[in-house]
């Protein structure tokens, strides 16, 4: 089973060279659930997870994993622990499916030490989570996008990480594919209590698969906790500036939004609108 | 249970090393002069009674300056192509080689310095300088050291060096004969005495290439996921570019600086073995040396009773093949 990290934030600010998108952030990431970082564009969802992943240097505060600063930390030591998935990865033309999970035990292996048996047993065990064993001898190149996905999921896991962090994960999926990446993700974090982040576009989604939501906008969190509580028609006036119903999904009983727009909505929610 | 069980990626080390012997063979028994066999047994002995076995015994020296630049520049080629993640990347085009050949120039045109152990610290001073500069100037700007501004900046870095070693050679009547059969590239005037200070060099070059394969490995899949992989990306480059440019100086340093070598040889190697750069190294080592051993051969036999140098044959056979991979859309990125 899996060690419970500490991810925390402490008066974090980010962005990109002169720019800052995120200031004074504080929050700390429920250890062994689900948690997805929402927001509209550029809101600073991927530079807060990019943050977290020590890709990008804070520009001021600091990100802790059990108290010691991730920036400052030996980068190797770091991605025995937390792993990373950005969101448009490139891979060398070419490579094979085997090839590229195999990559993920990278943070394992020393400059001089030879494949073992354990990153023969890790690559295996990735392949099997993902339904990807089939696709081992293939290029990657020759994949659909959902395989493709799955694989890129399979490189992560053969990292073996207590944490996983994941750039939307389903972007360029259509519908079906966005469900099994999702699907996956839960089986990993209730079977082996992986502590996952990821940062979705999909509110609809975040709010039914994750456990923990953070709302970001305005150059910080908006609002975080479980969906049913972060999930209102006045966080999505004040995130997104758009006006919305909340209802229940009637599959998952989560909160699902449902836009209202200028067209095509019946009188009385252009009542509720205007 | 997947990985390494390939068998045509050890048959790429088999068929590699038997045409490096093949090579090393038609090197010292093809030439303008043609030497029959025991003619050519007695020169590999040292016992140049005959002109034949006297030819042969020039042949064993510039042999294997041939396989050691070679190997060099094919090494150095894969590695430069890794680090900018560019299959144009090659010692010649990032304007390594062209760095070291200005640094050599001037150190013959206004210091005098003469000595082939002095040559190799040019040369590997001028190949790193120009290297940290081609990176700093393909660095500024948004997005860092793309591959394509990083392309861009060493091609131009190339042309301006080169077009500096004419201006420092010009005035010069003096040195302009033995600088312009040096800078076209050739293996012709090898001696051991010039050749032994630099194994030192090559193997410290080839250590360090071979220890950044894993380097490259994490690097192909891009900066932010090296990075979540527990790769320093500065510190990973910094180890392989230092290892490409001691193998580039050193190179450039004893022939000259010869094109293409790197260009070619890695795209061979990864044809034959894939995208695993712990076995594109080695190959492309394996492949270098052959390459230039038979480049210089055929520098040999096609003008009779003159030779050609071999830094022109390898542009003959390179440069078509430059333009293949330009046009091969296969070949968009690593």
């Amino acid at each position: 089973m899996t060690q419970h990290h500490r991810l925390e934030t402490r008066e974090l600010s980010a962005g990109y060279e002169k720019r800052v998108i995120l200031e004074d952030v504080s929050l700390t990431i429920p250890a062994g659930k689900i948690t997805a970082i929402v927001g509209g564009n550029a809101s600073g969802k991927s530079t807060l997870l990019r943050t977290l992943a020590r890709i990008l240097q804070p520009k001021a505060g600091n990100v802790l994993l059990d108290g010691n600063s991730v920036h400052h930390m030996p980068s190797r030591k770091l991605a025995q622990v937390m792993g990373l998935l950005p969101q448009s990865p490139i891979a060398p033309e070419g490579i094979t499916v085997a090839d590229l999970v195999g990559r993920g035990r990278h943070p394992h292996q020393g400059v001089f030490s030879r494949w073992s048996r354990e990153d023969d047993r890790a690559v295996f065990r990735a392949l099997e989570a993902t339904g990807t064993e089939e696709l081992a001898e293939r290029d990657l190149d020759t994949l659909s996008g959902g395989q493709r996905q799955r694989v890129w999921i399979a490189m992560a896991l053969a990292q073996e990480t207590d944490l996983l962090l994941l750039d939307e994960p389903t972007t360029f999926l259509d519908v079906a594919h966005q469900i099994e990446v999702l699907d996956l993700l839960v089986d990993l974090n209730t079977a082996q209590g992986t502590t996952i982040v990821m940062v979705l576009h999909d509110l609809n989604l975040a709010a039914r698969y994750a456990d923990h939501l953070i709302a970001v906008g305005g150059g910080g969190i908006r609002a975080e906790g479980a969906p049913q509580q972060v999930l209102t028609e006045e966080l999505v006036q004040t995130v997104f500036g758009l006006s919305c119903r909340i209802v229940t999904d009637p599959v998952s009983h989560t909160p699902v939004m449902v836009p209202i727009g200028r067209h095509k909505a019946v009188e009385k929610h252009k009542d509720a609108a205007a | 249970m997947m990985r390494a069980e390939r068998p045509h990626r050890f048959a790429g080390f088999a068929i590699l090393l038997g045409l490096l012997v093949l090579t090393v063979g038609l090197s010292l028994t093809v030439g303008a002069r043609a030497v029959p066999w025991d003619e050519v047994w007695a020169g590999l002995l040292g016992q140049i009674d005959s002109i034949g076995a006297a030819a042969v015994a020039v042949r064993v020296p510039r042999t294997a300056l041939a396989v050691l630049a070679g190997g060099a520049l094919g090494l150095a080629g894969a590695v430069m192509q890794g680090i900018s993640r560019n299959p144009l990347a090659d010692p010649g085009i990032l304007g390594v080689n062209a760095g070291a050949a200005l640094f050599v120039v001037i150190g013959i045109a206004w210091f005098d310095i003469s000595g082939a152990q002095n040559f190799l610290w040019l040369g590997i001073a001028g190949a790193g300088l120009t290297a940290v500069f081609v990176y700093l100037v393909g660095a500024t700007g948004q997005g860092g050291a793309t591959p394509l501004k990083l392309t861009l900046a060493g091609t131009a870095t190339s042309v301006a060096v080169s077009a500096f070693i004419i201006a420092v050679v010009l005035p010069r009547n003096d040195i302009a004969g033995s600088v312009q059969s040096w800078q076209v590239g050739g293996v012709g005037g090898a001696r051991f005495d010039t050749l032994l200070p630099a194994v030192p060099f090559a193997v410290v070059g080839l250590l360090l290439s071979l220890a950044s394969a894993r380097v490259l490995n994490a690097l192909a899949l891009g900066e932010e996921l090296a990075t979540g992989l527990g790769q320093s990306v500065a510190l990973g480059r910094l180890m392989a570019a230092a290892g490409a440019v001691v193998l580039c100086g050193t190179a450039t340093a004893l022939c000259g600086p010869i094109g293409f070598v790197g260009l070619v040889v890695p795209h061979l190697c990864r044809m034959i073995a894939g995208v695993d750069y712990k076995l594109v190294l080695p190959l492309s080592t394996l492949a270098g040396a052959s390459m230039l051993g038979l480049s210089d051969v055929l520098g040999r036999v096609v003008a009779r009773p003159n030779e050609l140098d071999v830094g022109i044959v390898t542009a003959f056979v390179g440069a078509p093949f430059f333009i293949w991979t330009v046009r091969n859309n296969r070949m968009r990125g690593l």
